[in-house]
C-alpha cells in the first residue's frame, strides 16, 4: 500500500511541477529577465562610477549556460523536480496521517496535507523572508540567508505537525471546531514569535555595515559621490509581480497535487470499502 | 480490511484500520522521504548557501531561475 501511494505522489508532484513550469514560463519569466537586465544595467553604471574614481573594474564572469536554456529547460526541469519531491513527502505525509488524524475522505486527506505542505514548506517561511528574483540579494549575506531560509521552513513544519497533533489532543475535550481554532491560534502565535526574532535580511551585521539600517536587500538608488541618483532602485511594482507569481505557482503546484493525489488515493482506497463493513470486524 | 473512505458514522475502530504496520512501510516512507529531501537540497540550496561538490556552479546556473522563483535565496 505505501508503495502504491508513494508511487502516485510522485506522479501526482509531476503534474504540479509541470502546470506550475507552464504558469512560470508565462508569467514569472518576463520578470526574471527584467531584473537581469536591471541588473547588468546597474553594475554597467557601477563600473563607469569605479572608472571615474580610478578604481579597478572586474570583468563579467562568461555564462555558464545561456539565458535561453536557463529560462526554458532549466526553469522547467527545476520546478516539476521539485514538485516530485513535494509529491513524495506528500505521499509520505499523507500515508502517516491516512487512519491517524480522525475520520477523514481520502480526497479531504489530500487536500489537507496539500494545504498543509503549501503553508509549511513555503508560504510561512515566504513570509518572513519571501522570495526574490535575480538582482536582489548580496553575495556576501548568502550562508547567513540560506540559512535564515531553511531555519524558516523547518520551524513552520515542526510547529505546523505540532499544531495538529495539539488539535487532535484537545479535541475529545473542546470539540473539532474549538480544538482546531485553538491550534490555529497556537501556531500563529510561536510562529509570530519566531519571526519577530529572526532578523530581517537588511539587519544582517554584512548588510548594516555596508549600507546602513534597511529590512531587505532590495537594491537601492546608485548615487554617485556628490549624491545625484544615477541608476534607479529596484522596480517596486516588478518585485511584487515577482513575488505575487511565485505565490501563484505555489498555490498551483500544491493545489494539483492534492487534486490528483486526492482522484487517485481515492480510486486506489474506494474498492476496499465496497466490501461489506462486516468483513472488518 | 479498510474502511478508507468512510462516512463519518463509521466508529473510529474500522477508519481506522489501514494505519500502516510499522518495519516494512517505514523503511519506504524513510527512503522517499530522505531522496526528496536530497532532491530539495540540489535545487535549492546546493552551490548557493551550501555546497558539497566544491566551487561547481552548473546545477546553480541550470536551475537558476526556478531556484529564485520557488523563494530560495540564490546568490
Ligand atoms: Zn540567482
Amino acid at each position: 500500500m505505501e508503495r502504491q501511494l508513494i508511487l502516485r505522489g510522485l506522479l501526482a508532484g509531476g503534474a504540479g511541477g509541470l502546470v506550475a513550469f507552464v504558469f512560470a514560463r508565462i508569467f514569472a519569466e518576463p520578470q526574471i529577465q527584467a531584473a537581469i537586465d536591471y541588473e547588468s544595467g546597474r553594475s554597467a553604471a557601477q563600473q563607469t562610477l569605479d572608472k571615474a574614481a580610478g578604481l579597478p573594474v572586474e570583468a563579467a564572469e562568461p555564462d555558464l549556460f545561456s539565458r535561453t536554456l536557463q529560462a526554458n529547460v532549466g526553469i522547467g526541469l527545476g520546478m516539476i523536480l521539485f514538485g516530485i519531491a513535494m509529491g513524495a513527502l506528500f505521499a509520505v505525509a499523507y500515508t502517516i496521517c491516512l487512519g491517524r488524524v480522525g475520520k477523514l475522505r481520502p480526497r479531504t486527506l489530500a487536500m489537507l496535507v496539500a494545504v498543509g505542505g503549501f503553508l509549511g514548506i513555503y508560504f510561512v517561511p515566504f513570509l518572513k523572508y519571501p522570495a526574490n528574483p535575480p538582482a536582489i540579494g548580496h553575495e556576501e549575506t548568502i550562508h547567513d540567508r540560506g540559512n535564515l531560509y531553511l531555519l524558516m521552513v523547518f520551524c513552520s513544519l515542526v510547529l505546523l505537525v505540532g499544531a495538529v497533533a495539539l488539535g487532535k489532543r484537545l479535541t475529545p475535550r473542546l470539540g473539532n471546531w474549538n480544538a482546531t481554532l485553538l491550534a490555529i491560534a497556537a501556531y500563529v502565535v510561536v510562529i509570530g514569535v519566531l519571526m519577530a526574532v529572526l532578523p530581517s535580511l537588511g539587519q544582517l551585521a554584512a548588510n548594516v555595515q555596508e549600507y546602513g539600517r534597511h529590512a531587505t536587500e532590495t537594491p537601492l538608488p546608485l548615487t554617485d559621490d556628490k549624491g545625484t541618483i544615477v541608476y534607479p532602485g529596484f522596480d517596486a511594482d516588478r518585485l511584487y509581480a515577482f513575488r505575487l507569481y511565485s505565490v501563484g505557482a505555489q498555490v498551483l503546484l500544491w493545489g494539483v497535487i492534492g487534486l490528483v493525489f486526492g482522484l487517485l488515493a481515492d480510486r486506489l482506497l474506494r474498492p476496499r470499502t465496497a466490501t461489506p463493513v462486516a468483513s472488518t470486524v | 480490511m479498510s474502511n478508507l473512505s468512510a462516512q463519518t458514522t463509521v466508529p473510529t475502530t474500522t477508519s481506522t484500520t489501514i494505519v500502516l504496520p510499522v518495519s516494512k512501510a517505514v523503511l519506504w516512507l524513510v527512503g522517499t522521504a530522505v531522496l526528496a529531501l536530497l532532491a530539495y537540497y540540489f535545487i535549492g540550496v546546493d552551490q548557493g548557501a551550501y555546497s558539497i561538490f566544491g566551487k561547481d556552479m552548473h546545477i546553480h546556473e541550470f536551475v537558476h531561475d526556478a531556484r529564485h522563483f520557488l523563494g530560495f535565496p540564490c546568490h
